[in-house]
């Protein structure tokens, strides 16, 4: 043979093939249905044909065939994509598989999504990246519950292709009047989800019928195989005839004489000279070049990352989004969204959480939820909670405007995730519907008079003092002697306790842990609007929960807000049990009592810590018995801090059983030098911990016998 | 006809890998990439360089030298500064160098372990990073089919395989607490194949011992293993024979079987690849352990 020549051959060969390969499109579907409908016998049915399985793989799944098949002698393809040990060892699906395959005409991605419902969130990971869904039926049992929630979830990703596969015909004598009356009650569910399109195909994975090949075994039906299916099936509508956008990931700067705005194109087509504008700012500019490595582009659309310069600098940076000027999108701050729960806690109303959109991260709150959806039956209910995998339609208040696209319009700019500000985990997913216009048509009303001029005319600085800690702390006692402490020093002041304002602006609200969370919402607001008005503010509210304490921080300026948290032992707390609400709950006649039944989360870094087991109560807010010399008061000031770190790191959240106040507040590490009632520290930021512990270590030593005086000094910002 | 903008499947590969690594830079504190010389290696560092063109990549390499590696490779690794202007930091576990861990006396698992997944949390620790790129790919093994994109790793680097972020869309939760941090994986979605035809479509530089030629090999239990140094002990009559072979995939070289083969041209691999029967990491002997190996490596915190 001629090797010169055959060389040539093959890299013509090559190059004929890469042609070919390159024009080839991309299919990304998901299947559905549990192990018992066939589903990995499909896909390893579709592999082995597209002969897509090596021989050592082939060899490797025999052997684990029989170790952990449930096919008798026979190779059990489910081992092929489940391939978590645990997944073998139960004969479940846990997680999404991801498989590639392709035919001469089509690339595939194939996405293997766990039925069970428990695994919701991993089968609408699968599902929100997929342009087409097979739901499997099993010709022996028809549409059942899960696979109506199969297909609520896939709806609601925005999958609107359906490929219905009726599987193990061969069980059913592949009976015609079978398969139709499955087809009959499927296009019913899918009219009533608004799936566009269902292809339905009878078939059977184990045998092969109708999946990559027609056999006779079927000859009423004379439609395409399986894989036909998925070789016509339309792919996502292109999205370059809608206007430009480009959600901005990365600001290029290698040097002074670059500037350039990264990021993958949303939707539309760019070409250098379209005018354009960045939002959520509204300024404009031209593009000029279309920046690649392979060089310059003349146009760039959907799908492409792309780098692009302007011809007159505006301010943009990541999150921002580069938009058709001609034709821009909404932007808003509030909507009403469909949201799938995927935390392990529950969702709650008026709870701040993060919600990464496009490229963007802002904090969220959930401000109503409208109904939850019964994901098997789509009945709506009402709700005040959302648990683990349940989905509601919400509305939904941004901390600040986004530009946005109803996410039926446009995947991108309507799609987001939300982010346990805690725990950092991923606790939902959602899409846009449409903009609430409330917070555009209320305008903020501009006052003349501003809060300087407010506390100028009082002769102060306004704080929020907010007291947390177990019921029974004592937290009200000191609040209350400090208020008049103040008072007696000419100071303006609002008690805004707990008791009190449940009698009135709360009394709708009880106590569990949702309406816990409006609680302190409406208080935080209250407080805020207290401190505006130039006034100090002392809260005095259990408010067990950090997340609420630290959305009431963000209300406020830095430094105008001041943790303080009573700590006192729960075995203390229920000792006075001043209002006999401990013994009650003890009873169990009291449900959701902080410290029983229901958790406190120990403040991490509050700016000030009163241990009423140290001193008693009157002592804190009239005064110290003991004082601490300055070298003390030091060595205690770092013993402390290296402390409230390693706390930080125990002790995330405590929910025990059955005394959980004890062990929880057993956690927390108490000094050695036991002379200290009250202390400062704030590990994040250490130079204003050392600041904060020396001005009240000092106004401490001081002013051994003034009372209250250390709240009163850091209210007059040292004075 | 074809729609002009529609792009064709390694458009849409490059274009999701190149926005993963910008959303890595976007987001993290102390990123890096893994970089290990082989031609996942190639194409990773070639999409890193597109990403960020025309500022240099703002992602530090790093190479975790088990000391094992073919000398081409390290060769290959120490010539890219010269050539791309790019730095590669690298680490060798010190304290498998002090006890002589080799994988020809303490066996390729007590190897790895040591000279690879120790080494490897080790170099992360070191230098505090938050975000590891890797060129893994979910083709190439069941428990990677289960892997996410953005995944996540506990301050003790390890995997949760049951209990893993959910990641919708594009949309990567890049949020982690100090200590913690996320492996990245832009090749996810890519196939063998498939790095071969963008190696050949953007004419990535990849190291010869992918295609065939002459070199001495011995065959052990089945595999043929290339005599690369004199520190591969020879049993008694076992001589270095001369065979034309190339490697699909490159690790340290005892550990790596080459195969029989013709083709020294990047289109007789690829031509070659079409009618393969066997997977990539076939030639891979640390593979070859019981049943979910490579779910345990990963979960202590391998590659």
């Amino acid at each position: 043979m001629d090797a010169i020549a055959t060389a040539a051959d093959t890299r013509d060969q090559i190059a004929s093939y890469l042609t070919q390969h390159e024009h080839k499109s991309l299919l990304r579907f998901i299947t559905c249905g549990s192990v018992d409908d066939g589903k990995s016998t499909l896909i390893g049915r579709l592999l082995h044909d597209c002969q897509q399985l090596f021989d050592d793989q082939l060899a490797a799944l025999e052997r684990d065939s029989v170790k952990h098949g449930t096919q008798g002698d026979a190779i059990d393809f489910a081992l092929l994509v489940d391939g978590l040990s645990a997944e073998r060892e139960q004969g479940i699906t846990i997680d999404v598989a991801y498989r590639y395959f392709s035919t001469e005409r089509r690339k595939f991605i194939v996405a293997d999504c766990p039925g069970h419902e428990q695994y919701t969130r991993n089968m609408a990971t699968g599902a929100s990246t997929a342009d087409l869904a097979i739901v499997l039926i099993d010709a022996r049992k028809g549409v059942l519950t899960q696979s109506r929630r199969h297909s609520y979830i896939i709806a609601l990703l925005g999958v609107r292709q359906v490929i219905l596969a009726v599987n193990k015909m061969d069980l059913v004598e592949y009976r015609q009047d079978v398969f139709e009356q499955i087809v009959a009650d499927y296009r019913q569910l899918a009219e009533h989800l608004g799936i566009a399109k269902v292809d339905c195909v009878p078939m059977s994975a184990l045998t092969g019928d109708q999946v990559t090949r027609a056999t006779s075994t079927m000859p009423w039906y004379a439609g395409p195989t399986l894989l036909e299916l998925l070789e016509q099936a339309d792919l996502a509508g292109s999205d370059a005839e809608r206007g430009f956008r480009l959600p901005v990931q990365w600001v290029n700067r290698p040097d002074s004489s670059f500037r350039g705005y990264a990021g993958t194109v949303a939707a539309g087509v760019v070409r250098p000279g379209m005018a354009i504008a960045t939002l959520p700012s509204g300024q404009q500019s031209t593009v000029a070049r279309i920046v690649s490595a392979d060089g310059d582009l003349d146009r760039a659309g959907p799908g492409q990352a792309i780098t692009l310069t302007l011809s007159a600098e505006i301010d943009i940076s990541r999150g921002d989004v580069i938009v058709e000027a001609r034709r821009p999108p909404e932007v808003a701050d509030q909507f009403a969204a469909h949201l799938l729960w995927m935390g392990d806690a529950p969702l709650l109303p008026g709870r701040q959480y993060w919600m990464k959109h496009a490229t963007r991260t802002l904090g969220v709150q959930i401000s109503e939820i409208k109904h939850k959806i019964d994901v098997n039956t789509q009945d709506h209910l009402p709700a005040k909670r959302l648990e683990l995998n349940e989905v509601a339609f919400c509305n939904i208040t941004l901390s600040a405007p986004i530009a946005f696209e109803a996410y039926a319009d446009n995947r991108t700019l309507g799609a987001f995730i939300l982010i346990d500000r805690q725990t950092h985990a991923t606790v939902g997913c959602g899409t846009l519907s449409f903009a609430l216009r409330r917070a555009s048509n209320i305008h903020r009303q501009l006052l003349s008079i501003d809060q300087a001029a407010r506390a100028a005319i009082k002769g102060q600085t306004p704080r929020c003092l907010w007291f947390t800690g177990l019921s029974g702390s004592g937290k009200s006692t000191i609040a209350n002697l400090v208020d008049r402490r103040l008072h007696a020093l000419g100071n303006h002041t609002y008690l805004l306790d707990g008791d009190n304002v449940r009698h009135g602006l709360n009394r709708d609200l009880g106590f569990t842990e949702e309406d816990r969370v409006e609680n302190i919402r409406r208080v935080a607001e209250v407080a805020r609007l207290m401190t505006d008005a130039g006034l100090i503010v002392l809260v005095s509210f259990i408010s067990p929960y950090r997340a609420e304490r630290e959305l009431a921080r963000s209300l406020f300026p830095v430094g105008e807000f001041v943790e303080i948290f009573v700590d006192t032992p729960i075995e203390i707390c229920e000792q006075r049990d001043v209002k006999g609400l401990y013994a009650r709950a003890r009873a169990g006649k009291l449900p959701n009592f902080t410290g029983i039944d229901a958790p406190y989360e120990i403040p991490e870094a509050p700016e000030l810590r009163l241990q009423t087991d140290r001193s008693s109560v009157e002592e804190l807010a009239d005064g110290w018995s003991r004082r601490p010399s300055s070298v003390r008061a030091r060595r205690y000031n770092r013993r402390h801090r290296s402390d409230s770190e390693s706390r930080s790191r125990r002790t995330r959240r405590c929910r025990t059983a059955p005394r959980p106040g004890q062990q929880l507040l057993r956690a927390v590490p108490t000094p050695a030098c036991g002379a200290v009632g009250a202390s400062a520290y704030r590990p994040s930021t250490r130079s204003s911990a050392s600041t904060l512990s020396r001005r009240i270590l000092l106004a401490n030593s001081e002013n051994a016998s003034m009372p209250a005086r250390p709240l009163a000094r850091w209210i007059h910002g040292g004075r | 006809m074809i729609d002009p903008h529609k792009l064709t499947h390694l458009d849409r590969l490059e274009a999701e890998s190149i926005h993963i690594f910008r959303e890595v830079a976007a987001e993290f504190q102390h990123p890096v990439m893994l970089y290990s010389i082989g031609k996942d290696s190639s194409v990773l560092l070639h999409l890193l360089r597109k990403a960020f063109y025309p500022a240099k990549p703002p992602i530090p390499l790093l190479h975790v030298d088990t000391t094992w590696k073919f000398r081409e490779m390290i060769a290959f690794r120490d010539s890219l500064p010269q050539r791309y202007g790019i730095d590669v930091k690298v680490h060798i576990n010190p304290d498998g160098v002090r006890q002589g861990i080799s994988p020809i006396t303490h066996g390729a698992t007590v190897h790895t372990d040591v000279m690879k997944t120790q080494a490897l949390k080790q170099a992360l620790d070191l230098y505090r990073f938050d975000a590891a790129i890797g060129g893994a790919r979910r083709d190439e093994e069941k428990s990677r089919a289960k892997e996410r994109v953005f995944s996540f790793r506990s301050s003790g680097h390890r995997w949760d395989p049951k209990n893993q972020r959910p990641e919708l869309w594009d949309l990567y939760n890049t949020r982690v607490h100090q200590g913690e941090s996320v492996r990245v994986f832009p090749l996810s979605n890519w196939t063998e194949l498939d790095i071969w035809l963008y190696i050949y479509r953007e004419r990535i530089e990849v190291l010869p011992l992918y295609f065939a030629a002459e070199r001495p090999v011995v065959e052990r239990d089945g595999a043929l293993i290339l005599v690369d140094d004199e520190r591969l002990p020879l049993a008694p009559g076992e001589t270095p024979q001369l065979r034309s072979v190339r490697f699909r995939t490159l690790g340290c070289y005892p550990l790596t079987g080459a195969i029989e083969s013709t083709a020294s041209t990047l289109e007789a691999v690829i031509a070659e690849m079409l009618v393969a029967r066997t997977s990539e990491r076939q030639g891979r002997v640390i593979d070859q352990d019981p049943g979910a190996s490579m779910e345990k490596k990963k979960q202590e915190g391998y590659f």
